[in-house]
C-alpha cells in the first residue's frame, strides 16, 4: 500500500492504494469518479482518457504511483459549474455520442487534440488524432464534426479570455 | 495485475541501486507496453521502478553530426522537436507515427529499445542510422544492440540513458500499420550517411525482429531512387506471417515501404 | 413542426449526463457489503471437466466463495434456452444441446465458465481464480463449418448427430427449378459472410444482489430488454418467480444485438448473490467479451440466380451454412432463416426462390443476432449476385437492378415478406446523382493515370424491421410476442412521465420519445420525461432490437397518447362546458375550437386528480397505458453507392465517396436518424474491410483483443453523404420504417463491389484487407 498524494479537478487528495492500482480505478473506485470508464485492456481505446498535468493520457495505462503530485483532469472537472466546455457542448450540439461510453475518452483527447493544433485542424488530421480512441456507435462522422466546431469555438473563448 | 511494489526513482544509480535490491524488478518507463503486459498477468515483476521522473533522463541535444535523445524522453518530444525536426525529420516524422497522441505522450524511446517489440518503430530509425545506445554502463552499437525478438544487448539492470543519433545526408521512414494494433505491420526507414554508407532496417517483417535489408542498401548504393528497388527480390523466408499480412505481403510491403521511404527522404 | 416536434433536429436530452461524466452505467454502480465475481473459463475449445479443485483459493484472504457448475446443477437452475423453435424440412425440430450457465462436465468454446470465484474486490477474485486448479481432459474440436460437417468430426452433442442444428427450406424448390431449366443465363457465386464480434463499448456487467427477508432479487444490467431478461431468468432459469425479481438496465453503452441476451454471467450472479448472502458484482474485461458476447454473422453460401433473355432475374437457389457456435443462443435459430432467407427477393421481383439452411455446431462462442441480423447476409448475398451478375451479363450494375426493381405494391415475395411500400428507384436515382455516376469513368481514367485503382460499388438494399406481429412470429416458431407497450402518465401539475418498454443504448429515446408528446401537445419537451429500463418502474416490454423502437414502441406511446387525449378532452368538454368533439389540443391548451375559450392542460391534469368536478361516472386520473402489436413487418429500404480507390502496392483500400440515401418513411428526429445512418456504415463498412473474428484449427481464438481484431477507426472511415427518399409506412399510424440497422445491412456489398471493380477481379472475400485484395490482384 502507498500513499498517493494528487490534485485531480482542482482538489488536492490523498488516497491509500496498492501499488497495482491503476489511475483509472483511483478514479473509479477510489475517488467516486466513474465518468472515466474502461473499454478495453489493451490501451487501444481511449475510454478512459484523463488529462495529467495537461496532456492526454490512458489513465488505464498508467499506475496510480505514476500520477503521485500531478494534476489530474477527469470529465467531471472541465466545464465551469454549469458552463459545458466547448467541447462538450460541440458533442451535444453535432450529435457526436450515442451510448456514451466512449465519449468522456473521446471529449478529453479532443480537447488536447485542438491544445496541440490550435485552430491548424482539418478532417484529416481530427481522424488521424482520434486514432486512439474507439467509438462503436457514431462512424466518428459528427465526433470529426464536433471536433472542428469546438476548436472554433475554443479559439473564440480563448481570444476572449 | 499481480501484486508489486511501486518506486519512483529520482536518479539513474538510485534506479540501478533500486533494481539490484528487487527480486524480479523491472524498470518502467512510459508504461505504454509494460502496464498493459501486467495488466494482462502475462508479468509479475517483485517491484517496478519508475524511470520517467529522472531528469537526467529526459531531453533532446543537437551538436554538430550528432542528435541525441535522452531515454526517458516521450515520443509526442521526439516528434515536435525543433532539433529533432532540423536534424533528422525522418525521425521526428517516425515518432509522430509510434502509438496514438496519449501513448506518445507517455511513451519514450529507452522503453521501445528496452523492449524491442518486433513491429516497434524506432528499432528501424536506431538500426538504419547506425545510432548508438547509451547505458549507465557502456555504448552498444546498433548492429550488436538488437538480438530478435524481444531481445537486447541490455544485461540485466542495465539502464539506456540516450540513444546517439549521426545525422544522415538524407533519410525516409514509410510505415504500414498494423490495421489492429497500430504497431508497424512493416515499416522500412533508409537513410544516406554523410559518409555515402546506405543503410535500411525494416521492423514488422522479419521472424527475428528488426532487420537490415542487404538487397535494398546494395540497390540504394548504385542509384538512390525509389525504381532502383524495383527489380530489388526480397525473400519471403523467415518473414513474419499472421492473420493480417502473409509472408509473402510483407516482403512486398517491405520494397514498397523502402521505396516510399526513399521518396520521402528525397 | 413544432421546434421540438416530429422531424425537429432536436439536440438531446440525455447528452447531458453523458458529456459531463455523469451517466451511470452498471460498472458504476456500487452496493454495500458488495463481492466481486470473476470467472474461471476454460481455455481448451473442448474438454471433459475431470476435477475442480478450489482449496487453495478457499484459504486465500477475501475469499468469500468458489462456486462449481455442479452446484448450479444440483440447485437446479435452468439451463440456457433458445427462444425460437425451427423446424427441418424432414419435419424434425431442431437439435439442441444442453447450455448449463457454468459447465459442470463438459465445455465446449474457449472462455466457457465452469466456475466463480466470489472475493471482496476484483483484484482478490482475479487473485484467488489462479489458485483453482481445473482438472480438464482434452478433446478434439471442430473450429469451422467445413471442419463441423466432415464426417468423422468431433461430435459436440449428443443432441446433434453430425453437429448439425437443422437443415431447414423455404419457398417452392419445383418452380425454382423450372426456372432455372428455361433460363438464358445462370450466374453462380460463392460467398463466406464473415464472423463478427459485436464489441459495445461498455462490455458487459452485471451486479446481483438478494434480499433474505423479502426473498426478492435486484439485477442491474446490461441489456437491451431488461423485462425479456426477467422473462427468461424467472420462467425458464428458476432463478425467482418475476414478482421477485426486478432487473434494472441503466444506461448501457451500446448493444447491436449482444445484450439481447440473456448470459450466464447474470444467471450465476443472481444465484451467487443468494447462496454468499451479499451482493454480487462481474464486470466483464474486453478479453472476456470477445470470449463470451454472442458473435454474429458467420455464413457459407452457394448461391445461382437464373435470368432471362431480357436479363429479367426468374428464380434463385441459395444453400447456406451457417455456424452457431457452441450452443443455441437465445435468438440465434432465427437469424440465418426468418431473418435472413426471407429477405432473398431483396429489391427484385423473384417469381421463384428456394432457400436451404443448415445450422451447424462448432467448437466456438455462440452466434446470435448482431445489428442486422441475418438482413446483412441476405443483402450482401443478394447484392454480391446482381453485381457479378451485371459483370458476366455486361451490362451496367445500376442498370440490372433497375430492370428488376419491385415497382407496385403491396409485393408478395416468394419467402414469406409481403412489402408494404417503396420506392426502389428513386433511392437509387438520389444515390446515384449525389455521387455523379455518370461522371465516374472520367474519375477512374484520372485516378488510373496517378497510379491507383478506382471502383464504384452499388447496393440496393432493403430489410424487414420492427419484428413484427406476434401472431405471425408465433406461427413461425417465435418463444414470444413482438409488441410493444408504453404507458402516459400526467402528473396532476401537468408534466407527463412516458413509460416504455423500449429500452436506449445510444438511440436517443429520451429525445426522439419527447417530440411525439410536443408535437401531439404542444408542450416543451422539458416537461417531458421518459422512463425506461427497469422492470419495476414499467410494466412490460419487449426491449429494442430490430429497428423496432420507433416503429413499435413510439407507436404504442402514440396509443397510450390518444387515449389519455381522449379523456382529456372530456374532462376540458366539462370544464369548458363544450363538447367533446370541438376541443382542439394546441400549445398545451385545450381549445374549443372557434373561441377563445380554453384550458391549460396543467388545469385539466389537476382537474383529473382533484376529482371535484369530473363528468359524471369518469374515473379520476389521468394515465393511460397501451399494448401495441404491429400489423406487418416494415420494409426500410434505400441505395448505398460507394466509390474508392486501391493502392495497388499495399492493397490498401481509401474511399473516395460514400452516399447513402434511405427510404425510413417518417423522421422523427433526422439528427438522430443520420447518427443511426454513421454507426450502422461504420459497422458495414468494418465488415467489409477489418472486422473477423478468427479461430485457429483447434478452436483457440486468434483475435481476443483490439490489438487483434481490426476495429473501424476514425481514420478508416469517409465522412458520409445522406440523404432521405420518403414513402411512409401503411403499417402503422406514424408511417415510420425504422433506421437502426439500415447501415450495417446495405454497406458492405458497396465496398464489395467497389474494390472488384476498381480492380478488375470479381472474386473477394470480406475482410477485403490489404494483404487479401494484394494476393487477388497479383493472383495470376
Amino acid at each position: 500500500m502507498s500513499t498517493v498524494k494528487l490534485t485531480v479537478n482542482g482538489k488536492a487528495v490523498a488516497v491509500d492504494v496498492e501499488d497495482r492500482t491503476l489511475l483509472v480505478q483511483l478514479l473509479r473506485d477510489h475517488l467516486n469518479l466513474t465518468g472515466t470508464h474502461v473499454g478495453c485492456d489493451t490501451s487501444q481505446c481511449g475510454a478512459c482518457v484523463v488529462h495529467m498535468d495537461g496532456k492526454a493520457v490512458k489513465s488505464c495505462t498508467m499506475l496510480a504511483g505514476q500520477a503521485d503530485g500531478a494534476n489530474v483532469t477527469t470529465i467531471e472537472g472541465i466545464a465551469k459549474g454549469d458552463e459545458l466546455h466547448p467541447m462538450q457542448a460541440a458533442f451535444r450540439d453535432n450529435h457526436g455520442l450515442q451510448c456514451g461510453y466512449c465519449t468522456p475518452g473521446m471529449i478529453m483527447s479532443a480537447i488536447d487534440i485542438v491544445h496541440r493544433h490550435g485552430g491548424q485542424l482539418d478532417e484529416p488530421t481530427v481522424r488521424q488524432e482520434l486514432e486512439g480512441n474507439i467509438c462503436r456507435c457514431t462512424g466518428y462522422h459528427n465526433i470529426v464534426k464536433a471536433v472542428l466546431d469546438a476548436a472554433g469555438r475554443m479559439k473564440v473563448s480563448q481570444a476572449a479570455e | 495485475m499481480y501484486q508489486t511494489t511501486y518506486h519512483r526513482a529520482s536518479s539513474v544509480d538510485e534506479a540501478a541501486a533500486l533494481f539490484a535490491k528487487g527480486s524480479e524488478a523491472k524498470f518502467l518507463a512510459g508504461g505504454q507496453t509494460l502496464l498493459p503486459v501486467m495488466k494482462q498477468r502475462l508479468a509479475s515483476p517483485s517491484d517496478v521502478i519508475d524511470l520517467g521522473r529522472i531528469k537526467e533522463l529526459i531531453g533532446i541535444e543537437a551538436s554538430g553530426d550528432t542528435l541525441s535523445v535522452k531515454a526517458a524522453t516521450p515520443h509526442y518530444e521526439v516528434a515536435t522537436s525543433d532539433a529533432v525536426k532540423k536534424a533528422i525529420p525522418a525521425l521526428a516524422y517516425l515518432a509522430s507515427l509510434i502509438g496514438d497522441p496519449a501513448v506518445r505522450y507517455r511513451g519514450t524511446i529507452g522503453g521501445s529499445l528496452a523492449n524491442n517489440d518486433p513491429a516497434a518503430d524506432y528499432p528501424a530509425a536506431t538500426l538504419a542510422l547506425g545510432a548508438t545506445i547509451k547505458t549507465n554502463k557502456r555504448s552498444i552499437a546498433a548492429d550488436d544492440y538488437f538480438k530478435g525478438l524481444f531481445t537486447t544487448a541490455l544485461e540485466d539492470g542495465e539502464i539506456i540513458t540516450a540513444v546517439s543519433f549521426p545525422v544522415p545526408a538524407k533519410a525516409g521512414y514509410a510505415k504500414f500499420p498494423h490495421p489492429a494494433s497500430r504497431f508497424a505491420l512493416t515499416a522500412v526507414f533508409v537513410a544516406q550517411m554523410k559518409s555515402g554508407e546506405i543503410r535500411a532496417a525494416a521492423t514488422g517483417a522479419s521472424q527475428s525482429g528488426v532487420m537490415r535489408v542487404p538487397a535494398i542498401e546494395a540497390a540504394l548504393k548504385a542509384n538512390w531512387s525509389p525504381t532502383a528497388i524495383d527489380g530489388v527480390n526480397i525473400s519471403a523466408s523467415n518473414l513474419l506471417a499472421d492473420i493480417h499480412g502473409s509472408a509473402e505481403y510483407r516482403a512486398n510491403l517491405i520494397k514498397v515501404m523502402a521505396q516510399r521511404a526513399v521518396t520521402a527522404a528525397g | 413542426m413544432g421546434v421540438e416536434g416530429i422531424g425537429a433536429r432536436v439536440v438531446r436530452k440525455e447528452d447531458k449526463r453523458f458529456i459531463t461524466g455523469k451517466g451511470r452505467y452498471v460498472d458504476d454502480i456500487k452496493l454495500l457489503g458488495m463481492t466481486h465475481a470473476h470467472f474461471i473459463r476454460s481455455p481448451h475449445a473442448h474438454a471433459k471437466v475431470k476435477n475442480i479443485d478450489s482449496s487453495a483459493a478457499l484459504k486465500m484472504p477475501g475469499v468469500v466463495a468458489v462456486l462449481t457448475g455442479q452446484e448450479l446443477v444440483d440447485d437446479k437452475v435452468g439451463n440456457l434456452i433458445c427462444g425460437w423453435a425451427i423446424t427441418s424440412k424432414d419435419g424434425s425440430p431442431m437439435k439442441m444441446g444442453a447450455w448449463p450457465a457454468m459447465a459442470p462436465e463438459t465445455v465446449r468454446f474457449v472462455g466457457q465458465a465452469v466456475a466463480v470465484v466470489i472475493a471482496d474486490t476484483k483484484n482478490l477474485a482475479r487473485d484467488a481464480a489462479e489458485a483453482v486448479v481445473v482438472d480438464y481432459e482434452e478433446l478434439p474440436a471442430v473450429a469451422d463449418i467445413q471442419a463441423a460437417i466432415k464426417s468423422g468430426a468431433p461430435q459436440l452433442h449428443p443432441e446433434a448427430p453430425g453437429n448439425q442444428v437443422y437443415d431447414w427450406v423455404i419457398g417452392d424448390e419445383g418452380a425454382t427449378d423450372a426456372a432455372f431449366a428455361k433460363a438464358a443465363n445462370v450466374v453462380k457465386l460463392d460467398v463466406t459472410n464473415n464472423r463478427l464480434a459485436p464489441n459495445a463499448m461498455e462490455p458487459r456487467a452485471a451486479i446481483a444482489d438478494y434480499d433474505a427477508a423479502e426473498e426478492h432479487f435486484t439485477l442491474y444490467t446490461t441489456s437491451q430488454n431488461p423485462h425479456v431478461a426477467r422473462l427468461v431468468l424467472s420462467a425458464f432459469y428458476n432463478i425467482a418467480p418475476e414478482h421477485k425479481l426486478r432487473v434494472i438496465a441503466p444506461d448501457v453503452g451500446g448493444g447491436f444485438g449482444s445484450k439481447i441476451f440473456i448470459y450466464p454471467e447474470e444467471m450465476v450472479a443472481l444465484w451467487a448473490s443468494k447462496k454468499v448472502g451479499r451482493p454480487v458484482k462481474w464486470t466483464g474485461d474486453r478479453t472476456e467479451a470477445f470470449l463470451t458476447d454472442a458473435h454474429g454473422r458467420d455464413h457459407i453460401t452457394h448461391a445461382e440466380m437464373a435470368l432471362d433473355a431480357n436479363n429479367k432475374i426468374i428464380g434463385l437457389k441459395v444453400k447456406t451454412y451457417a455456424n452457431f457456435g457452441a450452443y443455441m443462443s437465445l435468438f440465434s435459430s432465427s437469424v440465418p432463416t426468418y431473418l435472413y432467407a426471407t429477405l432473398l427477393s431483396g429489391q427484385y421481383n423473384i417469381p421463384a426462390i428456394h432457400a436451404e439452411v443448415v445450422g451447424v455446431y462448432t467448437n466456438t462462442t455462440p452466434v446470435d443476432a448482431y445489428r442486422g441480423a441475418g438482413r446483412p447476409e441476405a443483402s450482401y448475398l443478394i447484392e454480391r449476385l446482381m453485381e457479378t451478375a451485371a459483370r458476366q451479363l455486361k451490362v451496367d450494375p445500376a442498370q440490372l437492378r433497375r430492370t428488376n426493381f419491385i415497382t407496385q405494391f403491396p409485393h408478395q415475395t416468394p419467402v414469406i415478406m409481403a412489402y408494404d411500400t417503396g420506392d426502389f428507384n428513386a433511392s437509387l436515382d438520389a444515390a446515384m446523382k449525389a455521387i455523379d455516376y455518370a461522371g465516374f469513368a472520367a474519375r477512374k481514367a484520372q485516378a488510373k493515370s496517378q497510379g491507383k485503382l478506382r471502383g464504384i460499388g452499388v447496393s440496393c438494399y432493403i430489410e424487414a424491421c420492427g419484428i413484427a406481429p406476434s401472431k405471425a412470429v408465433g406461427s413461425l416458431g417465435a418463444g414470444v410476442g413482438l409488441w410493444e407497450s408504453a404507458e402516459v402518465r400526467v402528473n396532476p401539475v401537468g408534466t407527463i412521465e412516458i413509460l416504455t418498454g423500449s429500452h436506449s443504448h445510444g438511440q436517443g429515446h429520451e429525445t426522439t420519445f419527447c417530440q411525439l408528446v410536443a408535437e401531439r401537445l404542444g408542450v416543451p419537451i422539458s416537461q417531458v420525461s421518459i422512463v425506461h429500463g427497469d422492470t419495476d418502474k414499467v410494466q412490460f416490454g419487449m426491449g429494442t432490437y430490430g429497428s423496432r423502437s420507433a416503429a413499435v414502441g413510439l407507436t404504442a406511446i402514440l396509443k397510450a397518447m390518444e387515449k389519455m387525449e381522449s379523456k382529456a378532452k372530456k374532462i376540458a368538454a366539462h370544464a369548458l362546458e363544450a363538447s367533446e368533439a370541438d376541443i382542439v389540443i394546441e400549445n398545451g391548451e385545450f381549445k374549443v375550437t372557434g373561441t377563445d375559450k380554453a384550458i391549460a392542460l396543467p388545469m385539466v391534469a389537476l382537474a383529473a386528480y382533484t376529482a371535484h368536478n369530473l363528468p359524471d361516472g369518469m374515473e379520476p386520473g389521468l394515465k393511460e397505458s397501451a399494448f401495441y402489436d404491429p400489423t406487418n413487418f416494415t420494409f426500410p429500404a434505400g441505395a448505398y453507392i460507394c466509390e474508392l480507390e486501391v493502392d495497388p502496392g499495399t492493397g490498401k483500400t481509401s474511399f473516395v465517396n460514400f452516399v447513402a440515401a434511405d427510404d425510413f418513411g417518417r423522421l422523427i428526429n433526422p439528427m438522430i436518424v443520420e447518427g443511426q445512418v454513421h454507426g450502422g456504415l461504420a459497422q458495414g463498412i468494418g465488415q467489409a474491410l477489418l472486422e473477423h473474428a478468427i479461430y485457429d484449427a483447434n478452436g483457440q481464438p486468434v483475435t481476443a483483443s483490439f490489438m487483434d481484431y481490426s476495429m473501424p477507426r476514425a481514420d478508416d472511415l469517409p465522412s458520409f453523404n445522406l440523404s432521405h427518399t420518403t414513402t411512409l409506412c401503411p403499417g402503422n399510424p406514424l408511417g415510420i420504417k425504422g433506421c437502426g440497422e439500415a447501415g450495417a445491412i446495405g454497406a458492405s456489398a458497396a465496398v464489395i463491389n467497389a474494390i472488384t471493380d476498381a480492380i478488375g477481379k470479381n472474386n473477394l472475400e470480406m475482410p477485403a484487407t490489404p494483404d487479401r485484395v494484394w494476393r487477388t490482384i497479383h493472383a495470376a
